[in-house]
């Protein structure tokens, strides 16, 4: 049994349907994000967990216990809110003690909580402090303090790092991770960031429209997108969707790609082709996927090479990016840093096909 | 050239600047000029006052018009001067201020923070109290005054003026809290803190602005009310304003216009003084409303 059980959750505004649907769970320790784009039901669904909104249809079970029916305060989280929501009438210290000082706990012990969450955080200096005389970052740590400092068994937050500035995001998700690591507590994150999602991640549930369109593992959202959406959102640069042609050569089947110029690309699919019945479908394939033949991944069993017109390069350092047309659309590929392209040359490229998935055009959903 | 140029720009600015101070001179003496007649002739003798010239300043300087309006005047048929009715409006001023902007914090708070089906067609008749004109609401309230046994008394007068301003107090508390967070109500939730207690420790002390100028609206408005005041009031809880108009229309003896303005600047005072002990926070607070949170 899960720790975290949410089933069949509804939630309607008025004659808004918000979330249609939506089941998932988590197991003690672990991290949930929820990710998915502006207006997707988010925060929706962790006010729900949370307590501030109600259900109009399903449960939510913590530690397999119905909370349904809780008030907020008694369903043993802690929330940590994009705005962070830090009361500005209070100090940092009264901030953080708030809640326990609502339950009645005593001056000392409250002092003491405090300062065991701000040596944590590395918040001790700023304990005297108003809201206000804060930067984003430190006002972004008393509100986890705010939080830690409650010792719940689920912490829930909602975009907490969209307000801050890149670099300080990188760092605070790291630490968000260290926290996590060390305090073994059962987290759920909303974002509309998929990096955020992949890094910190156990599990992702990524959302559009209410609607829950995949829940699993970070590789396997990543690798096995159930639809192509999920596919598009996830990763950046995004997946390749790539329109396409199956075909079948005596006990061969082979992957028909149009380019702008030249003969169509007709790649080997092996024995992954099998599968696939004849006809049109989307080809899917990761930047990462496709390289200068010297930079393909020699563990794969099946990548094949392929001349393509290249239109763009982009230097990224680390990596060059290219992109060329395939099947009428611009496909970016990934090259090694020091890859010699040039825009207007053709360039051989190879296809890892291991990494490739299949899209029905009309249902969008993954076959195989 | 340019030099010429920027020459002749600051000398233009300097005579713009000398034609706005003139003009904002002159508005101020024209608006200050009535407050000048009244104190100045509150402290002449009346004899002066007979002699014609209002804008002269006192040849003989005295209080005694201040004091016999305070206190001997005749107000009516009694000579007992403009306390006891000073006191009176105090007494009915000071807690219809306090019940109705509580009310009214109160209303804005669950309007905006507890929002439930139908409450914008409740706030919306709230509204349109503000524009139901005195007259309309005298008879009813009289009624309702009568079956609660208040009437023409320092009590009753606190009820009318505390339902009559919850219209506007309440609009400018729902105004004030909808640009508060939301998120900040309910991370007192999770942290248990109640309905009460959420507006206390939360909403409350963030609301200095608006409690300001509806606290200065309100007392303006009640402090300077005439007609509930004459219409509601009985011989010991007439307030100032009605007093003053009977001091002024006493029919007997001879007009002492110098009482007649102590008076009616005594009955100016209080509100006087609140806007400028606070004015600076009524604008501010127009503004914070009006901007943002
Ligand atoms: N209190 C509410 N009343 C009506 N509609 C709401 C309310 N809260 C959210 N919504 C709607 O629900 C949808 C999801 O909102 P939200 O959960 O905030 O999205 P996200 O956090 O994913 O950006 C949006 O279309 C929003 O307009
Ligand atoms: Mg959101």
């Amino acid at each position: 049994m899960a720790f975290l059980e949410i089933e069949g959750l509804q939630k309607k505004f008025g004659a808004a349907d918000v979330l249609k649907g939506i089941t998932l769970e988590i197991d003690e320790g672990g991290f949930l994000v929820l990710v998915g784009p502006s207006g997707c039901g988010k925060s929706t669904l962790l006010n729900t967990i949370a307590g501030l909104e109600s259900v109009s249809a399903g449960e939510i079970r913590i530690n397999g216990k119905r909370v349904n029916e809780l008030h907020p305060s008694q369903r043993d989280i802690a929330m940590v809110f994009q705005s962070y929501a830090l009361y500005p009438n209070m100090t940092v210290a009264q901030n953080i003690a708030f809640g326990m000082e609502i339950r009645g706990v005593p001056k000392p012990e409250r002092d003491k909580a405090v300062a065991e969450v701000a040596e944590m955080l590395q918040i001790k200096h700023l304990l005297a402090r108003k809201p206000s005389q804060l930067s984003g970052g430190q006002r972004q740590r008393v509100a986890m303090g705010r939080a830690l400092v409650r010792r719940p068994q689920v912490f829930l937050f909602d975009e907490p790092l969209s307000n801050l500035d890149a670099k300080l995001r990188v760092d605070m998700r790291t630490e968000i991770k260290r926290l996590h690591q060390s305090m073994k507590r059962t987290i759920v994150y909303v974002t509309h960031d998929q990096i955020e999602a992949m890094t910190l991640a156990s599990k992702i549930a990524v959302l559009k429209d209410g609607v829950l369109q995949q829940f699993g593992s970070p590789a396997e959202i990543y690798n096995r997108p159930a639809n192509m959406f999920v596919a598009d959102f996830m990763g950046s640069p995004a997946m390749n969707l790539i329109p396409a042609e199956i075909a079948r050569e005596g006990n061969d089947t082979r992957l028909k790609v149009e380019q702008r110029s030249g003969e169509p690309l007709s790649l080997a699919l092996g024995e992954a082709g099998a599968a696939l019945k004849p006809g049109k479908v989307v080809f899917g394939i990761r930047p990462e996927a496709v390289t200068d033949p010297d930079g393909a991944d020699r563990t794969s069993r099946n990548v094949v090479e392929a001349p393509c017109l290249i239109e763009v390069v982009e230097p990224a350092g680390s990596d060059t990016f290219a992109v060329t047309n395939l099947g009428g659309k611009e496909a970016v590929v990934r090259l090694r840093a020091d890859a010699k392209v040039s825009p207007g040359q053709t360039a051989m490229l190879a296809f890892n096909l291991d990494k490739a998935v299949f899209f029905d055009p009309e249902t969008q959903l993954r076959l195989t | 050239m340019s030099a010429a140029s920027q020459d002749n720009a600051a000398r233009t600015g300097v005579i713009a600047r000398a034609a706005i101070y003139a003009v904002l001179i002159l508005f101020a003496v024209y608006y200050l000029l009535p407050l000048y007649v009244m104190l100045v002739n509150s402290l002449k003798p009346l004899e002066e006052i007979r002699q014609g010239n209002m804008l002269a300043l006192p040849q003989q300087w005295t209080i005694a018009p201040w004091l016999s309006a305070w206190s001997t005047a005749q107000i009516g048929v009694q000579p007992i001067g403009l306390r006891p009715y000073f006191i009176n409006s105090v007494l009915m001023v000071v807690p219809a201020v306090f019940i109705s902007t509580m009310l009214g914090a109160m209303n804005g708070y669950v309007l905006t923070k507890w929002r439930f089906r139908g409450d914008s067609f409740v706030f919306g008749m709230m509204l349109l109290a503000c524009f139901i004109p005195f007259q309309i609401v005298l008879i009813p309230s009289a009624r309702i005054l009568g079956l609660l046994d208040l009437s023409g008394t320092v009590s009753g007068l606190i009820l009318i003026h505390a339902v009559y301003g919850l219209g506007f107090t309440t609009l400018f508390f729902r105004n004030y809290y909808e640009a508060f967070p939301t998120e900040l109500v309910r991370a007192a939730q999770i942290d248990g803190a109640s309905f009460f207690q959420i507006f206390r420790r939360i909403l409350l002390p963030s609301s200095g602005p608006i409690i300001v100028v509806t606290v200065i609206w309100q007392f303006t408005n009640i402090w300077n009310d005439f007609l509930f005041g004459s219409s509601f009031s009985s011989v010991d809880s007439i307030p100032l304003t009605v007093a003053l108009n009977n001091l002024v229309n006493s029919s007997t003896g001879v007009k002492e216009y110098n009482v007649h303005f102590a008076g009616a600047i005594l009955a100016a005072l209080p509100t006087l003084v609140v806007y400028i002990v606070s004015g600076r926070y009524f604008v501010r607070g127009l503004m914070a409303g009006a901007v943002k949170g």
